[in-house]
């Protein structure tokens, strides 16, 4: 009204209740994925360090070879192998304290088992005879998850709980790049980052969600990109280099863990095999591709770094390979032994007290099994 | 829609209570028993919820108990989850009952197995609580009874008040139990009043018990939350045309009360389910299911349902039409096949043909 009355008197102002909440540049990811193997900067890396890194590599790629095995034998139903995304692997696994909790993917056994977790109990889900074979309360880790990113929402609650407690514990959730499209992602970073949960999230770009390329998934400069929208830092790191792995992921879990709230990371790696061996990756990528990341191979790229050093001795190779070696063939030996299974378990852990339907249910099992094992003794 | 007034005892030093209050009286009281109790969800905090069921909670136990979230389900419900993971035991609030369908991911593949798919070593000890139902003249999505989806999923227990009473007991039943619990709250008997106080909360059986509401000998009305006032209405004006009817309320849908319903259908011979819920795929199916399995020699008559039609849930000018009334109980009362002639009919069963025989 005013405005058409005294015309040339409008000064256009911002609606009152705008302000930035937060400024976008300090939370950019860098441009080019974070490296430190064959730069300068990697020269203050603790040689022990490296070489523990070195050892779980070789440990996680025999464990990646002897899984994927036991599926062909028959031993395990599936496998997602995780070659070549093992340093994303192992850094995930070393960088909690104790009594902080890994959040993993069907993907992560190796993040797992780097936790403490047996490694047949890592495989319980795989091979079928139960879903979870460890206590998630034992090693801090969660249940392997097979829905997409529905876990990050598990982490950011737990880690609020535990810092409603009082207690220091910080939560990694682990997703891979097809997972950053669901719904549950983007709701985990949001209430992470509007809670200032201690979490980190830790994006294992490996370019495929099963046969979709990364640039069907989104258009997004980064998936570390996702991070401004939530204010959260973004951290764009080569997933191959296990040295900056290493190094990025302990400062956000350190920086969580400090009060600073919730980073999210991409780390850039790639799925050398198929998906699981029920995948034909032939169909949908090239040789060349696969080449030219296996020429980035993440037990190279340290094992050159290693020599560059004087670290990387006879010794230091053969004692790796042979602990490999070890515990592949105490895996092997343990996974070619039958699941002792009880059937009635079916119905032990459904509710803490059965419902008289269920308990109708047992005993119907319970006399078919009986049943069973009458006619095997009459044989 | 009417709703007769559910009987109650009337003690001294009672005066009357909503069900809204008594679930208040529930969260407050669980909240101050046990600070490991959470209550977290879009609203509940400085507005109370938008039927203020978290009325001062906030103020009373501080927002990090009372907790107001971001504007997403699957978020809140999967965070309570891990919450949970951590040993607490949090209360989440879904708006409305079309609303929690973003969290049926996280409710289906994650809250009702985690016990089961850890071998028994994380329990999930969480409350959902969904106000459902129709007749408060509600938009679109703002009415739809989704129980049949809680009860076809293993894990969930299921449970819905019809009383002042059993809102409060059951809340609180729900929000100790070491299992996850679906707590539908018919909304339209939010401000149904009874004579209670929270000072003397009755003892209400645990959860999977039913209740018999009204004893009767002609034929039992199966039924639960919002429905119970309508068959007890429906049974009061059964009199005036010689049934004399049973009215079962479920109060648990999961675990299912197969004793109590069967002993009532077994003394009367005849049985009406009743709900809101659409009937083909809904809860009176496998109601009806279970009492013909266990049932059929006393039965006198096919077992019937009255349910909401097969269709969206109508706009609210049209929700009369749709919601079971009194009415429809009745005429499917009289459906009951009262008049047929079951000894003339060689191959048939029935309770005369079987009086003293084995049943």
């Amino acid at each position: 009204m005013t405005v058409l009355e005294q015309p040339g008197s409008y000064r256009p102002t911002p609606p009152p209740a705008w302000r930035p909440r937060t400024d976008p540049a300090p939370l950019l990811p860098d441009a080019e994925p974070y490296r430190l193997l064959g730069t300068d900067a990697v020269a203050d890396a603790d040689p022990g360090l490296l070489l523990r890194l070195y050892a779980e590599l070789v440990r996680g790629r025999r464990y990646n070879a002897q899984a994927t095995a036991l599926t062909r034998q028959g031993r395990l139903a599936v496998y997602p192998s995780s070659t070549g995304q093992e340093a994303c692997e192992i850094a995930a696994g070393l960088a909690l304290a104790d009594q902080d909790w890994l959040f993993p993917s069907y993907r992560d056994t190796l993040a797992v088992i780097a936790r403490g977790v047996d490694p047949v109990e890592a495989l319980t889900l795989l091979r079928g005879d139960w879903h979870t074979g460890y206590d998630p309360g034992e090693h801090r880790v969660a249940p392997l998850c097979t829905p997409l990113a529905t876990q990050l929402p598990h982490a950011v609650g737990l880690a609020h709980a535990a810092r409603l407690k009082g207690d220091d514990v910080v939560a990694l959730a682990m997703v891979g790049d097809g997972g950053t499209s669901e719904g549950d992602f983007h709701e985990a970073l949001n209430f992470a980052a509007v809670w200032q949960a201690p979490v980190v999230f830790l994006v294992q770009n490996n370019g495929f969600a099963i046969s979709v390329p990364l640039a069907k998934q989104t258009a997004a400069p980064s998936l570390a990109h996702k991070s401004v929208g939530y204010g959260i830092p973004g951290r764009l790191v080569d997933g191959n280099d296990a040295v900056a792995m290493h190094e990025v992921l302990t400062g956000a879990v350190e920086r969580a863990r400090a009060g600073g709230g919730p980073t999210l990371i991409e780390a850039v790696t790639y799925r050398v095999e198929a998906h699981t061996n029920a995948d034909d990756a032939t169909r949908y990528r090239t040789d060349a591709e696969v080449e030219a990341w296996r020429a980035h191979d993440p037990i190279d790229l340290l094992e050159r770094e290693l020599r560059s050093r004087g670290l990387l001795t006879d010794d230091v190779t053969t004692e790796a390979r042979d602990a490999a070696e070890r515990m592949a063939a105490r895996l092997r030996e343990r996974m070619n032994a039958d699941a002792a299974l009880d059937p009635m378990d079916m119905f032990a852990h459904v509710y803490a007290e059965k419902t008289s339907q269920l308990q109708e249910q047992a005993a119907q099992l319970r006399a078919e099994l009986d049943a069973e094992l009458d006619a095997e003794e009459e044989r | 829609m009417t709703t007769a007034a559910i009987p109650t005892t009337r003690k001294a030093g009672r005066k009357p209570a909503s069900m809204a209050q008594a679930l208040t009286s529930a969260l407050r009281d669980a909240m101050t028993d046990d600070p490991t109790v959470h209550v977290m969800g879009e609203d509940v905090g400085s507005l109370g919820g938008v039927f203020r069921i978290t009325d001062g909670l906030a103020k009373e136990f501080g927002e990090e108990r009372c907790t107001d979230t971001p504007l997403a389900e699957a978020g809140i419900l999967g965070t309570a989850i891990g919450m949970a993971m951590y040993g607490l035991r949090p209360v989440v609030e879904m708006q409305f009952d079309a609303f929690a369908y973003p969290a049926f991911e996280q409710l289906i593949s994650h809250v009702s197995r985690m016990r089961n798919r850890t071998r028994g070593a994380m329990p999930m000890p969480l409350t959902i609580r969904i106000p459902y139902g129709g007749g408060i003249g509600g938009v679109e999505h703002h009415s739809d009874s989704s129980e049949a989806y809680y009860m076809a999923t293993p894990g969930l227990h299921v449970v819905t008040p019809a009383t002042v009473a059993d809102a409060y007991g059951l809340l609180r039943a729900s929000i100790a139990s070491d299992d996850p619990v679906v707590f539908l709250e018919p909304k339209r008997l939010y401000w149904s009043k009874a004579d209670w106080s929270p000072e003397q909360p009755e003892q209400v059986a645990p959860i999977g018990r039913a209740v018999v509401r009204r004893t009767g000998r002609s034929a039992s009305l199966i039924t639960y939350g919002p429905s119970v006032p309508v068959c007890l209405e429906a049974a009061e004006a059964a009199r005036s045309e010689g049934w004399d009817l049973e009215v079962v309320d479920l109060r648990s849908l999961v675990p299912f009360d197969d004793e109590t319903v069967c002993a009532s259908v077994r003394r009367t011979g005849r049985a009406v389910v009743v709900h809101e819920s659409t009937g083909f795929g809904g809860p009176g199916g496998e109601i009806a299911a279970r009492i013909t399995e266990r049932c059929f020699h006393y039965l006198e008559a096919p077992v019937l349902r009255v349910a909401g039609f097969d269709l969206p849930y109508p706009p609210p000018m049209l929700e009369r039409h749709h919601l079971p009334g009194v009415d429809r109980v009745l005429d499917a009362v009289a459906r009951l096949q009262w008049e047929a002639d079951w000894t003339s009919e060689p191959g048939r069963g029935g309770a005369e043909r079987l009086a003293g025989g084995a049943h």
